[in-house]
Formats: C-alpha cells, structure tokens, sequence
C-alpha cells in the first residue's frame, strides 16, 4: 500500500478476495470523508462493479496479473482509479441493460450501475489494460465551501 | 456476511428464506443451487424471502433473473417476498421491479399462486 495526504492506493491480485476488500476499502474510505449513509453504499457499489470487471473481465483471474485501486480527493471530488492489466474492452459492444431484449439478461448490468451511482464514470484503455475513473461529489462536511451552500 | 438460506413449505408453497449478501462467488452460488434442488424435486411454487438480504451486486441480480427464467421454464413461478430498500431500488433502476412479482406479506404470497 502507497498512501500520501489525499491518496492511498492497492495493488491487489485478481482474486475474488480483491472484489470483497476493494468494497470495503471503499466504504471506510466514504465513510471517512462524510458522505452520507445512502452514497456510501452507492459508491461502494460501484467500487465492486468496477472491481469485478477488473478482475473477470479485464484480468480473467489470471495469477500474474493485479487490479491497481487508487482513492484520491481532489477538491471537492472522490476520485476513484481501478486499473486492470487485461485486454481491454469495447464500450460499444456493452448493450444497454434497460433495452427490452436485454432486460432478462443475467449479466450487463455493471456499468450500468456505476453510472447510476457515480457522478462521472470513464473508462478508457490504459498502458497496460483498462482504466476505470469513478468520481463522487463531495457534499457532506468533507466538501469543504460546498458545505456551507 | 455471507449467504444463507433454509427453505420450508407452507400450504404447497416452498418459502425460502434468504439471509447476508447476494454476491459474486458463494451468495450466487448458494441461490443457484438452493433453486435448481427445489426444482430437481418437483417445487415449483417458490417465494424467495429477502427479508434479511442487506445487499446485492449486479451478479446477485444476474442470479435472481436466472433463478427467475429456470423456473419458469420448468413451468414453475418464483416471487420475490419483502425486500429491503436496497434491494427494491435496484430492481426498480434495474427496471425488473415490473417483471418480478414482488409480495410484502407472505401470506398473501402464498394464496397468489394458482
């Protein structure tokens, strides 16, 4: 673990222990910072979502390869950084979850939820694999000037 | 908390009563092979009873939908009993709140299968 100031960051292996301990770093760290019981489970959600994808689709699991987690505040935002070291995806082969013929799917419904709980969600290839960006106003006490607004 | 389940019958209809985390890895598991042994034996009237499930990943959605469908298919119905806030907001940003048949009091649910 490499941890500064603002930052703190994992590497992890591509387990399912990684999925299960990326969430709850993501709760203490939400919890920490003051956002409020509903967005922390919003935002420890979207931690496992990206978490999962990072470690079944982008890294398959495979033994060699890790997930890099990264919680960083920059100013009034949680930034949230999950690296994989997999193949990458194709965001437009990702069908929309809340489509007719997808709604009985049993899967798909990840990004979907990261978006739902995040305020950006990016996703972008990296040197290495994937690079997902999740980020989270800050509106609690830990927001600084929004909290007195 | 991880999952557990225990199942018991009443008036025809099996109430399986769910408790911790439907997640990836043992939670999905656990209700995928509590459904499939309901069904092996012949009950097909199942009430998934979600009452003291405080959390559910997009895996743990994946398996309801699926646990859904296989009994369906077998020409069975399976409906969702008491969920918690969470579990209701999902499905209902999910859109599946509509496709599932969701029941708040059990009673109830068990005389509203045919």
């Amino acid at each position: 673990m490499a941890m500064t100031e603002q930052r703190v960051s994992y590497t992890l292996d591509s387990s399912l222990e990684t999925i299960d301990r990326a969430e709850e770093k993501a709760t203490h760290i939400a919890t920490e910072l003051g956002f409020p019981e509903e967005e922390v489970m919003q935002i420890s959600m979207a931690v496992r979502e990206g978490a999962v994808n990072a470690v079944l689709h982008g890294n398959a699991y495979a033994p060699d390869k890790k997930v890099t987690l990264a919680f960083e505040q920059t100013g009034s935002d949680l930034v949230i950084t999950i690296r994989d070291q997999g193949k990458g995806m194709d965001l437009s082969k990702i069908p929309n979850p809340l489509a007719p013929e997808n709604l009985m799917k049993t899967s798909g419904r990840g990004i979907f939820l990261m978006r739902s709980f995040m305020d950006v969600v990016e996703i972008r290839p990296s040197q290495t694999g994937t690079e997902l960006k999740l980020i989270k106003h800050v509106r609690g006490p830990a927001g600084g000037k929004e909290a007195s607004q | 908390m991880s999952m557990k389940v225990s199942s018991r019958q009443v008036d025809g209809v099996t109430i399986v009563d769910c408790s911790g985390r439907i997640t990836l890895g043992e939670g999905s598991v656990i209700l995928r092979d509590t459904v499939r042994d309901l069904l092996s034996k012949g009950n097909k009237k199942i009430v998934l009873n979600l009452a003291e499930v405080n959390y559910i990943d997009s895996s743990g959605i994946g398996e309801l939908v699926s646990a859904f469908t296989t009994t369906k298919n077998q020409g069975g119905e399976l409906k969702l009993l008491n969920l918690t806030k969470k579990v209701n907001d999902l499905l209902q940003i999910t859109k599946l709140y509509t496709v599932f048949d969701v029941k708040d009091d059990e009673a109830a649910a068990v005389k509203s299968f045919k």
